[in-house]
């Protein structure tokens, strides 16, 4: 899997709040059997109209907009559980996706496609809307070492939370199913234990 | 150590924990649908894995189907596949499979708790975010991704981290046509669809503890939509009573031994949540909702509240509504009767008391789909049939059908659906779709009115 330590990316901001799974992608795209191919459809109906030609105001239509962080108003992610989600985002190009909140599952799938939640401040995450209305081409830098999120138009930063063990899944590359695979003498032990 | 119920199923769930990182937690029941499961399938394949317990594993369609004829192979050669890639991927890993029309097939979170496949004390999963219903059995149940759903399918584990624990208490007597679902949506318009984020839910008080084990389920089911990672209710005779004897529940004296263990499986007294929610059945009215997030909803009587908050797209538009207005006496175009919060057999006991004698409203559209095969026979059982027949209504076959529209069920856009189902997304059951979520009491008002309707008033309407 691909590894990610720091990353300095314009940003495509979307300063809606709630932004459910039905919106990142459609349930009638879920369709397929495989992972690939979901980013064509991302935020589908707010990026193409009926004919499927795009909708001129849709910021992911805009080409001043250019970028791989995407950055979105507060508990995005909500909704339905399908990976599909995060499938459509890490298809799209994004790398991370930065908000005030996170919904739970939405957050879990993200992580396990490499793609990193940012969380930040409700006023750090209003300051970028502000810096990027000035700066289409402003930029964020995400240092995932130091977990330190910076705003390179007003040079703030933050700190984010990651847990140690996601961080290093992120910096080494490897994944969960890895991990696990790697303790079945414990889930073994456990087995035999509550049988 | 005083414990929560959460904890104490969680606690002897837990294969290994580690420092700053997530909890490796053992599953011991894990669903399957066409839609979240292929590409997990598809992952041990490429690793050259086997699933680790295939009996802990039952499999079955549900987004996908259609909702009539179900004999026949399904028309949408998209869906088809999508649903044969199931069927191949139980035969070839050899998991337990109910079939589109199998007499156990139906909606995973109707068919599972109704075979006796989820019990109380267990952690269940599913590539779905509603697999909370199943806590409503006194078990620790929450959605996965697909990625999440490999995990289990090879180690049957999950990571985890500890979610923190919440407690709704609701005490009260629920006034007449006021249910399960009004309480839910009463629930989340207080605390908000991200209000229990992070956070894992146990519904307490006399209320709950009043409520049917369909009722339960229900309440359970729409936790997610309060963004909680799960919901869950203590089990109690009610409980044992719902379980015992289904297909697939412990028996004879292997039921005598686990009941015993079932009983200790209660919050201690003196342990304490992380939040603590306090609300009054009696402030409970029917609930509709007005926006494009089960958040947004008021009692049905109620006008339109203004809207909060700074950044927020423009769901009033979407659905054609302004602020202050009175959603009774709107004309609707569609009405839904099913999906996993509610499709039992209670629900349609509901929408059948109310629409006994009458008829249906001539331009309205109502799709009524059983959760399941066995709430289907349970129907004509009952002789609900008849009724619904009489009143001119047609019973459709199991299936997620409307609640998001994968199949050819589909409200058309502009179009105005009072649905029972648990999401108001745009575009959610179908594309410009317009949905307004509600209990089978108001989506029965609404079905034999036309319009939005106030069931408590149906007959001084009449």
């Amino acid at each position: 899997m691909e590894k990610f330590k720091k990353l300095t990316s314009p940003i495509i901001p979307l300063p809606i709040e709630n932004v459910d799974t039905d919106q990142i992608i459609p349930a009638r795209f879920l369709k397929a059997t495989t992972r690939e191919g979901f980013g064509n459809n991302l935020f589908a109906d707010w990026r193409y109209e009926k004919d499927g030609t795009p909708k001129k105001d849709f910021v992911l239509n805009n080409p001043v907009y250019q970028g791989t962080i995407l950055v979105a108003g507060k508990n995005f992610g909500s909704g339905s559980s399908r990976e599909h989600a995060a499938w459509a985002i890490a298809g799209y190009g994004f790398k991370v996706v930065v908000s005030s909140f996170f919904a739970d599952i939405f957050k879990n799938n993200a992580m396990n496609n490499f793609v990193l939640p940012v969380v930040v401040s409700e006023s750090f995450l209003a300051e970028i809307f502000e810096s990027v209305k000035k700066d289409l081409k402003m930029t964020l830098t995400v240092d995932l070492e130091n977990q330190q999120i910076t705003n390179n138009a007003t040079g703030k930063f933050e700190i984010f939370v990651i847990n140690a063990y996601k961080k290093e899944c992120f910096l080494k590359g490897f994944d969960d199913i890895d991990y696990l695979l790697s303790k079945k003498e414990d889930i073994l032990s456990y087995e035999q234990t509550n049988n | 150590m005083s414990k929560t119920l959460f904890d104490k199923i969680w606690d002897k769930h837990v294969v290994t924990t580690m420092e700053d990182g997530p909890t490796q937690l053992y599953i011991d029941r894990m669903y399957c649908h066409e839609v979240t499961s292929p590409q997990a399938f598809e992952g041990l394949r490429k690793r050259g894995l086997n699933v680790f317990r295939p009996k802990q594993i039952t499999c079955m369609p549900d987004h996908n189907i259609p909702t009539i004829h179900q004999d026949k192979p399904i028309q949408d050669p998209v869906s088809r596949n999508q649903v044969d890639t199931l069927t191949r991927n139980a035969c070839d890993f050899g998991l337990e499979y109910y079939p589109m029309g199998h007499p156990l097939n139906g909606v995973i979170h109707v068919a599972g708790p109704e075979n006796g496949l989820s019990l109380p004390g267990m952690t269940i999963v599913c590539g779905d975010s509603h697999t909370s219903t199943h806590g409503a059995l006194g078990a620790i149940a929450f959605g996965i991704g697909t990625s999440e759903v490999e995990m289990v399918l090879a180690t049957q584990c999950v990571l985890q981290p500890r979610p923190k624990t919440m407690r709704i208490s609701v005490t009260g007597k629920l006034g007449k046509y006021v249910g399960a679902k009004d309480m839910a949506l009463y629930i989340i318009s207080k605390i908000g669809t991200g209000g229990a984020t992070g956070y894992f839910v146990e519904y307490a008080g006399d209320t709950v503890q009043s409520l049917s084990m369909e009722g339960r389920l229900t309440l359970c089911n729409l936790s997610i939509e309060s963004g909680a990672r799960g919901g869950m209710i203590a089990p109690d005779e009610t409980t044992f009573e719902y379980v015992k004897g289904r297909e697939f529940a412990p028996k004879g004296e292997k039921w005598e031994r686990i009941l015993a263990y079932w009983r200790t499986l209660k919050t201690d007294a003196a342990a304490v949540f992380d939040k603590e929610f306090e609300f009054r059945a009696e402030d409970i009215q029917p609930m509709i909702t007005y926006g494009t997030n089960p958040g947004m909803g008021m009692s049905i009587d109620d006008a339109i509240p203004a809207a909060t908050g700074t950044l927020r797209a423009t769901p009033l538009q979407y659905m054609g509504f302004v602020e202050g207005e009175r959603l009774i006496g709107k004309p609707v175009d569609y009405v839904f009767l099913g999906s996993c919060t509610n499709g039992r057999i209670e629900d349609f006991r509901a929408f059948a008391s109310i629409v006994k004698g009458k008829k249906k409203a001539p331009d309205i559209v109502a799709w009524l789909v059983p959760g399941s095969w066995q709430v289907n026979r349970q129907i004509r059982e009952e002789g609900l049939d008849k009724i619904l027949e009489e009143a001119g209504f047609e019973i459709r076959q199991p299936g997620c059908s409307a609640c998001l529209a994968m199949n050819d069920d589909k409200v058309p856009a502009g179009k105005y659906a009072v649905s029972t189902s648990n999401r108001n997304f745009e575009g959610r059951q179908g594309p410009g779709a317009r949905t307004i979520l509600a209990g089978p009491f108001v989506a029965a008002a609404a079905a034999i009115t036309g319009k939005i309707t106030d069931p408590r008033k149906l007959n001084i309407v009449l």
